[in-house]
Parts: C-alpha cells; sequence; structure tokens
C-alpha cells in the first residue's frame, strides 16, 4: 500500500515537472512590442502653415511658392540641391569605370529605357520645376519644387508632360498652407506610377498601399502600425535614406530591417542565425504585388503595329492591364508573383549611356555578389525582362527619343519610326549612331523590400530546404541542407543500406527453407501458437 | 542448459534507451535530409537537437558504466575464432554446426560482435558525433560575440554525418536481423529485454544437433 501512495505521489511530481518543463507560454516580443509603441504615435507638426501672412498671398507661378518657403527654411535648398531627387545621378566610384556619377541621368532602364531627349514627360517626377531638356540649371533653388514633397492637401499634381510644373488645376495658396511631413502619396506619386502606371516597375510599391490591410503589408496596414513612407526612409539634410539599386551603385545610407529590428530579431536562435546570409525580405515577403499586378516584361520589338486606319491602338489582358501598347511593344503583367532570389552585397553595377556590350541578355543593372561574399545576403528580386533597341555596329544601347509634343519632331510615339528616333535621341545625348538597329534582350533587377506579410505567412523551412526545386534551387556556391547532397555518398550509402537488406532477407530465406526441409517450421509453429 | 542472468539492469535501459534514439534520429535526420516528410523540417530539426542531446548524456552515462565496471573489456577484440563465427553464419548454421563460441555473462559477445560493435564505438558513433556537434555549432558564436566553426565548409561536415548515418543504418539492419539468430527466433530479444538468457553451460566444450529439440522440451 505504502508502496502505491510512494508511486502515485512520484509519478504526479514528475508529470507536474515535465508539463512544466515542456509547456511554454509563448513570451512577448519585447523589442517589437517597444517598436509598435513607438511608431503608434504620429509625430505632429508644431506650426500651423495656414497662418503665415506670406503663405496667404496670391502666387502666380509655383516658383513664388518656393521663394516663400526660403524666407523662412533659408538654408534648405542647399541641402535639396546637394540631393539625388534633384541631381538625378550620384558619385560612385565602380570597378573598371573609376568614379562615375550614376542616376537617371545616364542610365538607362528597361521600361521607358532613359529619361535623355524626354525630359518634358519625365520631368513629371522630378523635383524642380522646368525640366524640359538637358539644358536645366541645376544651381537655381528658385526651381525647388518644395510641394510635391510636402504638400498635405492632397491637391498637387505635376502635369502631363510639363516639365515638372504643377497642373494647372492646383490651386498653389492651397499647397502652400497645408505642407508638412511627407504622406505616403507623396511619395506615392512619384514612386507608385513610376514606369508610366501603378506598380509598372517596383512590383512592391503601388497605390494599394494608401490602404492595405496586414496581409498587404504589416507596416502601411491601415488596420496595423500604419505607417508612412517617412517613418523608415528618414531624412537627414534632405538626404533621405534608403537605396533603389535601379539607379544606386554603392552600399552606403542603405535602409536595413536590422536598423528598427536588430540582428536577433526572432526568439528562435535557429532563425537568428539565418540572418548572416539570408536578408528578412527573403522570408517575410514571400509575394509581391499582391493586390495589383506588376510589368514583369517589356517587349519594345513589338511596339509600332497600326491599326487598318493607321492609328495606334492597345490590348488590354484579364486583369486589364494593357498587354500591348503601339507607342510601346507589349507586356506580361503578374500578380502575386513568387520573387527570384539572388546573392547581393549592395552594391550594383549599371549599364550607363555609352557603356559597349556584346553579351545578351544585357543587365541594365546587376546587382552584385556571390556566396563567398561575406557581406552578401540572399535576396528577393524582381526581375524585368524584355528587348531594347541596339546598335550592332558600335554595340551600344540606342537612347530613343520617344516623346514630343506633335509629329515630325522624330518622337517614336508620334511618328513610330525608330530610325528617326533612334537618330535624334543619341545625337542628343552625343552618341554615335550607325544607323542600323535591332532589338536585344536586356534584363533589371529590382530588390524586394515592401509588401512585408504577417510573420504567420512567412516562409516555412521546407519551402528552401528542400531538393524538390525549393525557392532557392537555382542558387550555388553553399551547401543547404535538405536542398544538397552528394551524388556519390547518397549512391554508395544507399547501396551500403540495401546490400545489407538483401543480404539479410536472403540469408532469412536460406534459414528458411533449411528449416523447411526438416519440419521444423512446422513444430516451431505448434510451440509458439 | 541453464538460465543465466547475462545483462544487467543499466545495461538493458542504455540499449533499449540507445536504440530508440537512434531510430528516431534516423527518422528526423533523413527527413531533415529530405528523404521523405512527415513532421515537417522545423519540427525534425528541433527534436533531432534534442534527441542527439540526450544520446550525449546517454552516451557519457554509459562510457561511464563500462569503465567502472570494467565491461570495456568486453569489446577487446580477438582474431582467434573470427574466421570460424563468419564461417558459422554462412555455412555452419545451415549445417546445424554447433555455435564455434560459447556465450557466457563473462564473455557476452562473440569475436565477430567485438569487432563489430567496437566499429560502432570508435567509429560510427565518432563520426555521426563529431560531424553532429559540427554541424550543430556550426557558424555560432560564443560569448563574445565571434563566430566559431567558419573555418570547415559545412558541406564536408554534412557528409560526413551523412556518411556517419548510413553506416549506422546498415548496422540497425544486420544487427536486428542477427538477434534471430539465437537458439530460437527471439531468445537473443528476450535476454535484453529481461537480462535472462537460456545459454549452453560454459565448460561444455561442444554441443550438437540434437541440442536444439532437447531444449524444446526443457521448455
Amino acid at each position: 500500500m505504502n508502496k502505491i501512495i510512494t508511486f502515485t505521489v512520484l509519478g504526479t511530481v514528475l508529470i507536474l515537472l515535465a508539463l512544466n518543463l515542456f509547456h511554454k507560454e509563448k513570451p512577448l516580443n519585447l523589442a517589437q512590442y517597444e517598436l509598435k509603441q513607438k511608431y503608434a504615435v504620429q509625430p505632429s507638426s508644431s506650426v500651423d502653415h495656414s497662418k503665415f501672412t506670406i503663405l496667404q498671398e496670391q502666387f502666380d507661378t509655383p516658383q513664388e511658392v518656393t521663394e516663400a518657403c526660403l524666407t523662412c527654411h533659408n538654408e534648405r535648398h542647399k541641402e535639396i540641391i546637394q540631393s539625388s531627387h534633384w541631381n538625378w545621378e550620384r558619385l560612385a566610384y565602380e570597378e573598371g569605370k573609376g568614379i562615375t556619377s550614376v542616376g537617371k541621368k545616364n542610365v538607362l532602364n528597361n521600361f521607358c529605357i532613359g529619361a535623355s531627349s524626354n525630359e518634358q514627360s519625365c520631368a513629371k517626377c522630378h523635383i524642380g520645376f522646368g525640366m524640359g531638356n538637358n539644358t536645366f540649371d541645376f544651381e537655381n533653388a528658385r526651381n525647388v519644387d518644395c510641394m510635391v514633397c510636402h504638400d498635405g492637401s492632397e491637391e498637387y499634381i505635376k502635369g502631363s508632360a510639363m516639365a515638372g510644373y504643377p497642373d494647372r488645376s492646383v490651386n498653389l495658396n492651397n499647397v502652400a498652407q497645408s505642407v508638412g511631413r511627407p504622406n505616403k502619396i507623396n511619395c506615392g506619386a512619384c514612386h507608385f506610377y513610376s514606369g508610366g502606371g501603378n506598380n509598372v516597375k517596383h512590383g512592391d510599391l503601388e497605390e494599394a498601399l494608401l490602404s492595405c490591410d496586414r496581409n498587404t503589408d504589416v507596416h502601411m496596414a491601415s488596420n496595423g502600425i500604419n505607417m508612412s513612407c517617412v517613418d523608415c526612409h528618414t531624412a537627414d539634410k534632405h538626404q533621405i535614406k534608403g537605396k533603389l539599386y535601379s539607379v544606386s551603385s554603392t552600399d552606403v545610407n542603405r535602409l536595413n530591417c536590422d536598423d528598427c529590428h536588430g540582428a536577433k530579431p526572432h526568439h528562435d536562435e535557429l532563425l537568428n542565425r539565418h540572418f548572416s546570409k539570408v536578408s528578412c525580405q527573403t522570408c517575410h515577403i514571400p509575394t509581391y504585388a499582391k493586390e495589383n499586378a506588376t510589368k514583369m516584361a517589356w517587349k519594345w520589338s513589338e511596339a509600332g503595329r497600326l491599326d487598318e486606319n493607321g492609328n495606334a491602338f492597345h490590348e488590354e489582358d484579364s486583369m486589364g492591364n494593357h498587354s500591348y501598347l503601339s507607342i510601346k511593344g507589349e507586356f506580361v503583367w503578374e500578380k502575386n508573383v513568387e520573387p527570384e532570389y539572388y546573392w547581393f552585397n549592395g552594391q550594383a553595377t549599371h549599364y550607363a549611356l555609352g557603356d559597349t556590350v556584346s553579351e545578351f541578355p544585357i543587365q541594365v543593372n546587376r546587382l552584385l555578389g556571390d556566396a563567398h561574399d561575406s557581406k552578401a545576403k540572399i535576396y528577393p528580386v524582381k526581375v524585368h525582362r524584355g528587348d531594347q533597341i541596339y546598335d550592332p555596329e558600335t554595340k551600344l544601347l540606342i537612347q530613343p527619343r520617344l516623346y514630343s509634343e506633335s509629329k515630325g519632331d522624330s518622337a517614336y510615339w508620334m511618328d513610330f519610326d525608330w530610325q528617326l528616333s533612334a537618330t535624334a535621341g543619341m545625337k542628343e545625348v552625343g552618341l554615335p549612331y550607325s544607323g542600323h538597329y535591332e532589338f536585344v534582350e536586356t534584363e533589371m533587377y529590382w530588390p524586394i523590400n515592401h509588401m512585408v506579410s504577417p510573420k504567420e505567412q512567412a516562409l516555412s523551412c521546407e519551402e528552401c530546404h528542400t531538393s524538390n526545386n525549393g525557392r532557392l534551387a537555382n542558387l550555388d556556391g553553399f551547401y543547404l541542407p535538405g536542398r544538397d547532397s552528394n551524388d556519390w555518398i547518397e549512391l554508395l550509402g544507399n547501396i551500403l543500406l540495401w546490400a545489407s537488406v538483401a543480404g539479410v532477407f536472403i540469408h532469412a530465406l536460406a534459414r528458411f527453407f533449411k528449416a523447411l526441409s526438416k519440419n521444423e517450421v512446422e513444430s516451431e509453429d505448434i510451440k509458439y501458437d | 542448459m541453464e538460465k543465466v542472468y547475462i545483462y544487467k539492469k543499466f545495461e538493458r535501459f542504455w540499449h533499449w534507451s540507445q536504440a530508440a534514439l537512434i531510430f528516431f534520429l534516423a527518422l528526423t535526420g533523413f527527413e531533415i535530409h529530405d528523404s521523405f516528410q512527415l513532421l515537417g523540417f522545423e519540427i525534425a530539426v528541433a527534436y533531432h537537437r534534442i534527441a542527439s542531446y540526450l544520446l550525449l548524456g546517454l552516451i557519457g552515462l554509459s562510457i561511464f558504466w563500462h569503465f567502472t565496471t570494467g565491461e570495456w573489456k568486453q569489446y577487446i577484440p580477438t582474431i582467434s575464432k573470427l574466421k570460424a563465427q563468419i564461417q558459422y553464419y554462412t555455412i555452419g548454421m545451415f549445417r546445424n554446426d554447433p555455435h564455434p563460441t560459447i556465450k557466457s555473462a563473462r564473455k557476452k559477445l562473440n569475436p565477430l560482435q567485438a569487432m563489430v560493435y567496437l566499429g560502432f564505438k570508435l567509429v560510427m558513433a565518432p563520426i555521426v558525433i563529431l560531424s553532429g556537434l559540427l554541424y550543430m555549432y556550426f557558424k555560432t558564436y560564443d560569448a563574445n560575440d565571434i563566430i566559431i566553426i567558419s573555418d570547415i565548409p559545412l558541406e564536408y561536415i554534412a557528409w560526413a554525418h551523412t556518411i556517419g548515418a548510413f553506416l549506422l543504418l546498415s548496422f540497425i539492419v544486420i544487427h536486428v536481423y542477427m538477434t534471430t539468430t539465437g537458439h530460437t527466433l527471439t531468445t537473443n530479444i528476450k535476454a535484453m529485454l529481461t537480462g535472462w538468457e537460456i545459454l549452453d553451460k560454459e565448460d561444455k566444450s561442444t554441443s550438437n544437433s540434437e541440442v536444439e529439440p532437447t531444449k524444446e522440451k526443457e521448455k
């Protein structure tokens, strides 16, 4: 009896002990909780611009608004004039080229190709007034457009093909009196609609972010922490943190998840160990273009087809996006896209106007880094593929002249003549053109950083740790458990294992027949039954 | 014939818990290796780690036990009768030849067993344990946040671990089968469960083909 009591007590204690050891409440992620508290409170302005008399005067030109701004903020224009939003270029050291300037002025992209010779239209996204051609005065502070970033009235829009001037409908006084910290739409006006429409270029930056739920973007969700762009993309002296590698090439002033979340954001040590080689984005952005499709391919070679009346036409895909435009060519749009994955160390190279290339596809920008690079991590990337006009004799990509207000000005979008367009474009950028053109394949690489999913939707281990065509199937130079194995070890190991099984089986069979011949099996059967 | 208490309590506990852990480690390990899907990679990794620590603890205990009890001497390999033992398993047992060696509490392992088990302890187990530890602590941080084990490529560690795993699998297949080669199919397994085994008397130098039926009568 005493024994039973002792065992019962001991057993109960052991069970309770086991329960205590193995059952753990998930602890609060305090670091993340603190972040949420920090960003729950939006900063409020310390001044009300509508009360300043200078902003109540009648403004006839947008430059007058800038002058008014500069009466108080009398040094800010100097910061702007140093910024890449203004200059459309940055100085950077590039291997093989030395110190070069890189930016919208001289790199080509895989969409509307390049701004040169098309400034009248492209300057809609320049933070200045009057950049109608390549003679813009980058020293003139009067032309700084303060309103495009600081408008709080949501009334300010830049005019279409107006060289960066505001649309004529804009009431400049309303805008000037509403200025404040940039909102999502101030940034989004350019960064959501670049390339000629919503979500054309980035794939992870689009108008859905103005009002989305946590499934689309945990940071910007209306029902979440509802952060704005500048909460992360902070700016010291108007130098905004964060890099877009379509135009940037160096690993400086970059914005990283760990700036806020730290290098050990998980409670699971094993997950934290991924940090040195895998970017946060890789697991936490399983798909991009979650709400609206993004352009995945653009074939300029198909441009120029006209309808029976000789007019330009367009076709739409099932999602209502242009799949064909006579002026631009053929497009492929995709939604909920799984990124491709590449090693990336924060450095990129760019095709700059005048570079000769003879390897195809041409990468108009290339992300650097590999598995052995201590600074490189695996990043999700949108790869945009297409073709562009190229001069096979000079081996230069051609900057075509696309935009003009009227026909007969060599602009492709008016005259549909590549020969004229190429001649005019290359002349304007001061490069030779042989008179021959063809279309060659081009690629552009866009690291994906936004549209972070709720943690429940992050990639599971198996999506990479699998030998069956996982997400990282194409990356090499390192051993990934679950994906990789040594063919010889697998072969010899399997031979050893199955030879053992076969040997054992044959041995057993031999014993069985021997026993059968001696009638021992029956006697044993009787015994064990 | 006599009933002999051959496997002591600790020995049986050690054997069966080690067997269970090795089976579980093989299961989770080959899942991590993407040989099949069962628990899911994340859980398989977590459980594989827990089981590996338990196995390390158990092996620590068993090493202590082997040396304090002197049982380690059981594994000293001999080549005398090794050939005879191999001949018995390949030819002799089909002719109802007697066992060439006598099992006793003092000498539990035949020469072939001693050799194989020593191989298990000196080759297979160290390969998987050492490569496993390197695998587990690969590129982790020490107390001063300095990265450790970064000079050995992970693939070499993983390859060694896989080789060890295949050797162990093959060992298990043959080992389990060999348990059926006792007096009856289950004699050896029962002995490892209860500790008691029916053995020929140690002083009896030979036995003959009539042993089996007489033994059955005894029971």
